[in-house]
């Protein structure tokens, strides 16, 4: 049987490698970084993670009523698809870093981009 | 809307409300300090229901598993029956005063003989217990060398625990510590990385103990240990730091002075600036950032921006909140009447906050 896309990947040790460089990137990145000023620099840490797990097909327990409800606070503060482009951006960029293969950043980028309308609460 | 069940009573947690904020609030008594998860003071146990993972991560794996949370840090989302600790969960250890100098004007050095058996590493940090006010300070001694405990406390202006320990506390006082507590502290996985240190005030405690932890272990990669005062006066161990120096070439202090002044052995500007310019590189580096709160939470997220890990990012911000409730109320359950309004205590924090950074 094939392995999952998670497990491809690496797992939560993949995750693990990506989520500082993927945070880092999003805190300087001017165009979206008032989105994840947290006073608790942890606490943001371990939402990348969810992201990350999520993007890396791995076990999570969001559905899109979650995605919806989370970024909701957001949309009111005027998210929109420049800022989700920058996101995708983001996480392309992390995973060439990690030398991840263009197929599976391909597919990555498909489980994300899934998302848009939900996290744009439209 | 949550409900707290405590001594028999029921209390109703406010929007987003913490459940040391909605007990206090309602006038009952637990012990708080720092008010942001970090000195532990607030520790209770759920009798019933679970706390949420943040109230619980960073205490440790045997208080957690026995359902302990910090108050302060705990918006639950389902109703909790909670308790205070006993004396049993949270040992304190008594620690007799042998020696209390000052460092400068208002900086005192106070050792305190404890019971054999402390275990602990430099730059953790005890809770101090006097008269019902309960205040960290962090251990600026390495164990391996030294037979005390060392801290140094700074003079805060009507500061009830500081005050106390320069004033009244003498040679031959008992005091009753709990700890140690934190994960500031040097961790020999790589004796060839760079360290960086970076402290303000008082903030220094940590880091004179972390730097010579460090030395005392072999460490080999260079340790760059940064120290800021408003005012020149504000510096202290400027000598032994500068003869620690001459002894080991892989250590480098650099004093620093942010409130103008003429050139001396010191730079001007602040000290986290002055670091960060020096270093704007700092991938596989250790960080270890202690003192004035602003500035640790500020050079944390630059020193991440810089290239290093979170992980590698050690930081003892000396949190403190404006009106601790524990003091204010000595009179429990007075429904209503007793408190300040929380908006208010919170803005009043603020300023005072701000007006604190250097
Ligand atoms: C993890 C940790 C480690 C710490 N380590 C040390 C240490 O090694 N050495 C040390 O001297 N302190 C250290 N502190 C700070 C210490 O715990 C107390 O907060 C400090 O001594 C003031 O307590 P107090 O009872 O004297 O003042 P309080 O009675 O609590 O405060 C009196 C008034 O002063 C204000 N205030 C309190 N602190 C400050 C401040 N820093 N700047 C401006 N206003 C303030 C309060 O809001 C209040 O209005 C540490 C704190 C933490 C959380
Ligand atoms: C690309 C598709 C996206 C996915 C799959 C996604 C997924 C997630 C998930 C799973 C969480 C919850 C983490 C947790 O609480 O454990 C989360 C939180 C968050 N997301 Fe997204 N997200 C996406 C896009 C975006 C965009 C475009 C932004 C803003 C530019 C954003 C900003 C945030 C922020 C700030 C939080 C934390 C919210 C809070 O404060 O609680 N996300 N996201
Ligand atoms: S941890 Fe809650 S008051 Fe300090």
């Amino acid at each position: 049987m094939s392995q999952s896309l998670y497990e491809r990947i690496g797992g939560e040790a993949a995750v693990n490698a990506a989520v500082d460089i993927f945070y880092r990137k999003v805190l300087a990145d001017e165009r979206i970084n008032r989105f994840f000023e947290g006073v608790d620099m942890e606490k943001q840490a371990a939402k990348q993670k969810g992201f990350l797990t999520f993007a890396f097909g791995g076990p999570h327990h969001y559905t899109g009523k979650d995605m919806r409800q989370g970024h909701a606070r957001l949309v009111k503060q005027g998210l929109n698809d420049s800022h989700f482009d920058a996101v995708m951006e983001n996480l392309a960029a992390t995973l060439q870093e990690l030398n991840v293969p263009q197929n599976l950043i391909a597919e990555m980028a498909a489980i994300a981009e899934s998302t848009r309308n939900d996290v744009l609460g439209r | 809307m949550p409900h707290i069940r405590f001594e028999h009573r029921t209390y109703a947690l406010g929007d987003n409300e913490s459940v040391l904020d909605g007990l206090t609030r309602h006038g009952v008594s637990v012990p708080s300090s720092c008010r942001s998860g970090i000195c532990q003071t607030c520790i209770m146990r759920a009798v019933q229901g679970t706390p949420p993972p943040a109230s619980q991560a960073s205490i440790k794996e045997s208080l957690r598993a026995r359902n302990f949370f910090l108050a302060c840090a705990c918006k639950p989302t389902e109703d909790l029956e909670v308790a205070l600790p006993g004396n049993d969960d949270i040992p304190l250890t008594a620690a007799e005063v042998i020696g209390k100098d000052a460092l400068n004007h208002d900086i005192t050095r106070l050792r305190l003989r404890t019971q054999p058996g402390l275990v602990y590493r430099a730059g953790q940090f005890v809770n101090l217990h006097h008269d019902e006010v309960v205040r960290s300070y962090s251990l600026a001694s390495v164990p391996q060398t030294e037979d005390f405990i060392e801290l140094h406390v700074q003079r805060i202006a009507h500061g009830r625990l500081s005050g106390w320990l320069h004033d009244e506390c003498t040679v031959g006082t008992t005091l009753s510590l709990q700890g140690p507590l934190g994960d500031c502290y040097y961790s020999k996985s790589d004796v060839n990385q760079a360290l960086l240190l970076i402290g303000t005030g008082s903030g220094l405690a940590p880091l004179w103990g972390i730097a010579r932890d460090a030395l005392a272990q072999g460490h080999s990669g260079p340790i760059h240990l940064f120290h800021g005062s408003r005012t020149a006066a504000g510096l202290y161990l400027m000598d032994a730091l500068q003869a620690l120096a001459q002894r080991h070439p892989n250590f480098q202090y650099t004093a620093c002075v942010s409130g103008g002044g003429t050139q001396g052995d010191y730079r001007l500007g602040r000290a986290n600036e002055i670091a960060l310019a020096d270093y704007p590189q700092l991938k596989g580096w250790q960080v270890f950032l202690c003192g004035n709160a602003d500035m640790v939470k500020t050079t944390k997220k630059k020193a991440f921006l810089a290239g290093a890990a979170l992980k590698d990012i050690h930081a003892d911000p000396f949190e403190f909140s404006a009106t601790p409730s524990t003091e204010q109320h000595h009179t429990e359950q007075d429904h209503g009447l007793s408190c300040t309004p929380l908006a208010a205590q919170r803005a009043l924090s603020l300023t005072q906050r701000s007006r604190a950074a250097d």
